[in-house]
């Protein structure tokens, strides 16, 4: 599936719900069960630091698609990780670096996404582009 | 001017009636009647404050303390008004010691710069505490890096109180200032100010309180404290944003450089010298916030017309009733439990993230704060990234607590 499919798959799954507290049990979820990171990435280098809760990267290059894992304190940041994990990881760079992330939108979760919420989200998104940018030029 | 005898009579404490003096109490946030426990971050403001600044630009704005007209005196009488009416609010015994800020940040950064400058040099010891807001950190730090002074720092206890012996040892011959919170935004610890000013003045060493919270709780009197400096912001005491005061002894204002050069605070200019202004306004650069000053006196004898004893039992039962129900949460764990405390609850759910309780109560209509709440020093002390906190004011009553434990049981089991 390309990116838009698999964001217009969220956006159906999530008109499902019925109010905020079903929406945040499935994110929940989604943080408990995503595959964590190799333990020897949640160091510095990988390490991006919201001033609410803080996030680790990870990218591989796989065939002319890029890998992402990724983990975080806190495990609704880590619900949506899983989200944009499932949407980006395993696409083509440059794809990835040219999508529009409009689900977040949709399903309700833009206060997320806000710069001034600072939980290390935004700045994930844009090093996830970084890194597609950067494997781009390298192929 | 004596204004006590003059005061409106005492309104009794009545919380339904409290309540309806704030309309936004009545708002929903996300579906959910709005429960607000973040007063301690800005507190909300009665109708009569709105009013007052309404008023203001409808009838009376124009300039201050230049004006020939009729409108600019009443301007200006109004603005001083407001100056006057904090006065009594904190007791000083001249509005010429009342400094109109942007807040208790600038109030401090004043007092660093201007008193710093004039009177810290190299080697010189200034004192603060490790349960300082970064906003009585940070402007001593850019003071110590600017005249090679050293920060010094009386450690936090477990519970979340002064470590009083470090104090005792710490203050020294070379210990120059003190800078010290009066109630903590995160652990709600009531501080022994009066205990630290006396043993600094035996020292000779001037304090600075940081009123922030305090001024919202706890009556101030800055004479029998005997504080050399006093700082808080308007928006914390019902009044608006972008309105501050800084309180300082009238020795020390006259002693010290003021602060930014401009309009109002000159006497005389010359390409040659300029001459300043007197008290206060030598530190009141620039055109003031006027409509601030006056809603602020609003405010504060909003305030002074409740009973403040009843204000502090009711806070306090809040603060009781819901430590006692938080309690019987599983995994709980209150970080500050000091034995005197103001109505402010910074607690952790085990196994759960700041963010993530705060994030449900938002769903959940109620409005707590998350984080290091400025205090990256404390949170290190814990060993924690953050706590989720509660703070409660004088309009805040036992069902908002209630909302609350339900909320944190709610949360708890979600994120078990």
């Amino acid at each position: 599936m390309d990116i838009n499919q698999i964001q217009d798959e969220i956006i159906d799954e999530f008109a499902f719900f019925e109010d905020w507290m079903e929406k945040y049990e499935y994110i929940i979820d989604l943080g408990k069960n995503l595959p964590l990171i190799d333990p020897s990435k949640k160091d510095e280098d990988h390490l991006i630091k919201g001033c609410q809760s803080q996030v680790w990267l990870e990218a591989k290059d796989q065939d002319s698609t890029i890998q992402f894992t990724a983990d975080s304190d806190a495990v609704i940041t880590k619900g949506i990780i899983a989200l944009l994990i499932r949407v980006l990881s395993g696409q083509k760079a440059q794809d990835i670096a040219e999508t529009e992330l409009y689900f977040i939108d949709k399903i309700g979760l833009r206060e997320h996404l806000s710069p001034t919420r600072s939980n290390g989200l935004v700045s994930m998104v844009k090093q996830m582009k970084m890194y597609a940018l950067a494997f781009q030029h390298k192929s | 001017m004596d204004t006590t005898t003059e005061r409106t009579p005492i309104r009794p404490f009545e919380i339904t009636e409290i309540r309806r003096d704030f309309p936004i109490l009545f708002r929903e946030m996300n579906g959910k009647p709005m429960v607000f426990l973040d007063s301690a971050a800005s507190s909300q403001k009665p109708r009569v404050v709105m009013d007052a600044l309404v008023h203001y630009y409808e009838h009376l704005n124009a300039n201050v303390h230049r004006g020939v007209y009729k409108l600019s005196q009443e301007a200006t009488d109004a603005h001083e008004r407001g100056r006057e009416v904090t006065r009594d609010f904190i007791n000083a015994a001249s509005t010429k010691e009342v400094l109109f800020t942007r807040g208790t940040t600038e109030g401090i950064n004043l007092v660093a710069q201007c008193y710093g400058r004039q009177f810290i040099k190299a080697g010189d010891e200034i004192l603060i505490s490790g349960m300082e807001h970064h906003s009585n950190i940070v402007p001593w730090q850019m003071l110590a890096e600017q005249t090679g002074a050293v920060l010094k720092v009386i450690p936090v206890t477990e519970r979340g109180e002064l470590d009083m012996e470090a104090f005792d040892k710490l203050l020294t011959e070379r210990t120059r200032f003190v800078s010290i919170v009066h109630i903590s935004n995160t652990l709600g610890t009531i501080n022994p100010v009066k205990e630290i000013i006396d043993k600094a003045h035996a020292l000779d060493v001037p304090v600075l309180v940081d009123g922030a919270q305090s001024a919202q709780h706890l009556a101030i009197d800055v004479q029998a404290l005997d504080a050399d400096f006093f700082v808080f912001s308007g928006h914390k005491v019902f009044g608006p944003t972008g309105i501050g005061i800084l309180y300082g002894k009238e020795k020390w204002l006259e002693a010290m450089p003021p602060y930014q050069g401009g309009g109002e605070m000159i006497k005389t200019v010359t390409f040659e010298k300029t001459t300043y202004n007197e008290l206060p306004f030598k530190y009141e650069a620039g055109t003031p916030d006027i409509s601030g000053s006056v809603a602020l006196g609003v405010a504060l004898e909003y305030m002074q017309e409740i009973d403040h004893d009843a204000i502090q039992a009711h806070e306090q039962d809040l603060l009781q009733y819901a430590t006692e129900g938080l309690s019987q949460i599983e995994g709980i764990r209150f970080v500050g439990e000091a034995a005197r405390k103001a109505s402010v609850i910074s607690f952790l759910l085990e196994g759960a993230h700041p963010y993530d309780v705060g994030t449900l109560l938002d769903k959940l209509g109620i409005a707590v704060r998350t984080g290091h709440h400025c205090t990256q020093p404390l949170m290190d002390h814990y060993g924690i990234p953050g706590t989720v906190r509660a703070s409660f004011a004088l309009y805040n009553n036992r069902e908002d607590v209630d909302r609350l434990v339900a909320g944190v049981e709610r949360a708890a089991r979600m994120l078990r």
